[in-house]
């Protein structure tokens, strides 16, 4: 069968490791596919990220390595990865589930008139996968058929890729006219944070409406900073506008699978579970003894969280 | 402005999903379908800008006859008329963006407004697809900075900026907000930080009644059958039943000697 083709992103001067959980995929479906494997990375100053996959066994790395691409336009880099499958002869292209990866994948399945699975658990064969439906209430083993397939992988269900032997570096000249695009970027406004990532964190601390006020959010955080861990939220409160919308955690933001994850004031609806039903170890604080949290928390502790909070952060480590 | 919201019939979010003994499919004995939250989004956008700008506001669905319901909702929030292709539910959605372009087409809307994902099959690909069929710009992730409790959004203000043939809007992108501006025609996916999607009246459903709704064919639309195939449906794993402690020392000495997670 044809190469699997993987687009892998750069992030703070190194590669994010989400995509290192795509690139476990490549090296297991090119193993189930009987072929290799190909990266292509795109951006602008992505050398850090071309030299931390280059030793994972890929037989090529193609490198779009431009200005035009230092700011995210859904056209740019789909043209710059449609030019990296037609390089690789790919007929499976794939990367981790992101933003990003949505509107690049998605519009290169269009273009290749290619079937997509998005958001993939795990590869049943060559081109069975499973893939949450429902917010996860339903895991669906689809087949894509077809000479060009698409997919978007989920990070937490693919652990660190395995070193392998170095791939050869292939920098590609192409550049694309920004000023003929339907799309023009004004500006990013990051959210900024000390704390680790919640989809990388080893522990997560996350708030929901049980805490009441915006000003109460600290208690997350001073939990979270206690446990070098990170921060996230239910949709209750990033629609209240106390935290940053990139804090929602749940089928319809973002999915972390921790060591640890805290619930702190959150009910546990269906849709926040779809997106921390994968923690290793639950811990639900919560006053309502009936909270569909307790159904998957390790350990529920029944109680009013503003007298349970203050001691559990003094007295954590 | 001629503008098309594009709305999904799913089943209701609040209620929970059972998988048929045979995986073949969900029950749906008392299910209740609702629009797509996100679509609902994408139409209270949608009349926003219409009663801002001027112009019509058409509301597209591809699903089963019963999808009228849908469609009746959209038109009692505020839609001009609706356009139901008939089709099974859960087609692929390279199938339903074709069949949708084709319809688009010879709409020639200047704005297509749509979900970012359905919550029924969680693919999240129809409006880029769609984008690109319709060869328009292509806004995912449409959202505001203010929150769903600001003064604009009891105004119902839209959030969405249009002017001199071009749209702007802020981008809910991992790690933050992007500001981008994209020429017209486009297509926009939503988010939930867009709006709060209005309850349709009693007058409006009773208006509702006599607008019209064009109904066409997924057969006559060219669309042929996607390259995914649903093989089998199960449940996902359990978690154990965990256990309650009576104290945060408990839950300390727990997750320190038991779970040795801290
Ligand atoms: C299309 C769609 C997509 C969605 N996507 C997401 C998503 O991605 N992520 C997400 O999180 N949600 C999502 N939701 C929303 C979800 O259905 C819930 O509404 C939301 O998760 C509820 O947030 P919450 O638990 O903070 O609030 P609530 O449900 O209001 O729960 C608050 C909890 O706090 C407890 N509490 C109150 N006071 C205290 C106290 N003093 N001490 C201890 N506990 C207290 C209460 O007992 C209650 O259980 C989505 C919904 C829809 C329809
Ligand atoms: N059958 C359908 N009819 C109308 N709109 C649809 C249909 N399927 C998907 N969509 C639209 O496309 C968006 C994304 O859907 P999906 O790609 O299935 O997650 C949804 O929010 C809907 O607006």
């Amino acid at each position: 069968m044809s190469n699997v083709l993987i687009m892998v992103e750069a992030a703070d001067g190194g590669v994010k490791k989400s995509s290192l959980s795509a690139i476990t995929f490549g090296q297991q479906l090119a193993a189930k596919r009987g072929g290799s494997f190909d990266l292509v990375v795109i951006g602008e100053n992505v050398g850090g990220a071309t030299d931390a996959v280059k030793g994972l066994g890929a037989g090529k790395v193609y490198v779009f390595d431009n200005a035009c691409f230092a700011n995210f336009l859904p056209e740019a880099y789909t043209s710059a990865l449609s030019k990296a499958v037609e390089l690789s002869g790919a007929g499976f292209i794939a990367a981790a589930t992101s933003t990003t990866s949505k509107d690049v994948l998605t519009k290169l399945a269009s273009q290749l008139g290619a079937s997509m699975a998005s958001d993939v658990l795990e590869i049943v064969d060559g081109s069975q996968f499973k893939r949450p439906m429902w917010a996860g209430n339903v895991i669906a083993t689809v087949e894509l058929s077809g000479d060009k397939q698409v997919a978007t992988v989920r990070a937490t269900e693919f652990d660190a890729p395995a070193a392998g032997g170095d791939a050869a570096v292939e920098a590609v000249d192409f550049t694309v006219d920004l000023g003929g695009l339907k799309t023009e970027f004004i500006s990013l406004s990051a959210v900024e944070s000390e704390r680790p990532d919640a989809t990388v964190a080893d522990v997560v601390v996350a708030g929901g409406r049980g805490l009441k006020a915006q000003e109460n959010f600290k208690l997350i955080e001073d939990l979270a900073d206690k446990l070098g861990g990170g921060v996230g939220a239910s949709r209750a409160i990033c629609d209240a506008g106390w935290v940053p919308n990139d804090m929602q955690i749940g089928q319809t933001g973002k999915v972390v699978a921790p060591n640890l994850y805290f619930a702190v004031g959150i009910s546990g609806a269906i849709q926040h579970l779809a997106g921390m039903k994968g923690s290793k170890c639950i811990v639900a604080i919560n006053k309502d003894p009936e909270a569909p949290i307790f159904q998957v928390a390790d350990y529920g502790l029944v109680a009013d969280l503003f007298d349970v909070m203050p001691s559990l952060i003094s007295d954590i480590k | 402005m001629k503008i098309v919201a594009i709305i999904k019939r799913v089943e209701d979010p609040e209620i929970k999903i059972k998988i048929k003994g045979d995986g073949s499919g969900i029950e749906t004995d008392a299910m209740k379908y609702v629009v797509n939250p996100f679509d609902e989004i994408a139409v209270e956008e949608a009349i926003r800008l219409r009663d801002t700008h001027g112009g019509e506001l058409a509301v597209l669905c591809v699903g089963p006859q019963d999808a009228t319901q849908q469609i009746r909702t959209g038109l009692a929030m505020g839609g001009d008329r609706g356009i139901h292709i008939v089709a099974d539910n859960l087609l692929d959605p390279l199938t339903e963006a074709t069949a949708i372009a084709k319809v688009l087409g010879e709409e020639k809307p200047d704005l297509v407004l749509l979900g970012k994902q359905s919550v029924d099959d969680d693919q999240g690909q129809v409006g880029v697809m769609l984008a690109d069929k319709l060869d328009f710009a292509q806004l995912s992730f449409a959202s505001k900075e203010e929150s769903l409790e600001s003064d604009n959004e009891k105004k119902k203000v839209a959030a969405l900026k249009v002017a001199d043939g071009r749209l702007e809007s802020v981008r809910e992108v991992d790690g933050g907000l992007e500001t981008v501006s994209v020429s017209l025609p486009a297509v926009v996916t939503t988010e939930l930080r867009l709006n709060v999607p209005r309850y349709a009246s009693l007058p409006g459903i009773m208006k509702a009644k006599k607008k019209p709704i064009d109904t066409k064919n997924l057969a006559d639309l060219g669309a042929s059958e996607g390259n995914i195939k649903i093989l089998k449906m199960e449940n996902p794993p359990t978690r154990q039943a965990g256990t309650t402690v009576p104290d945060v020392a408990t839950l300390i000495d727990k997750l320190r000697n038991d779970a040795k997670v801290i």
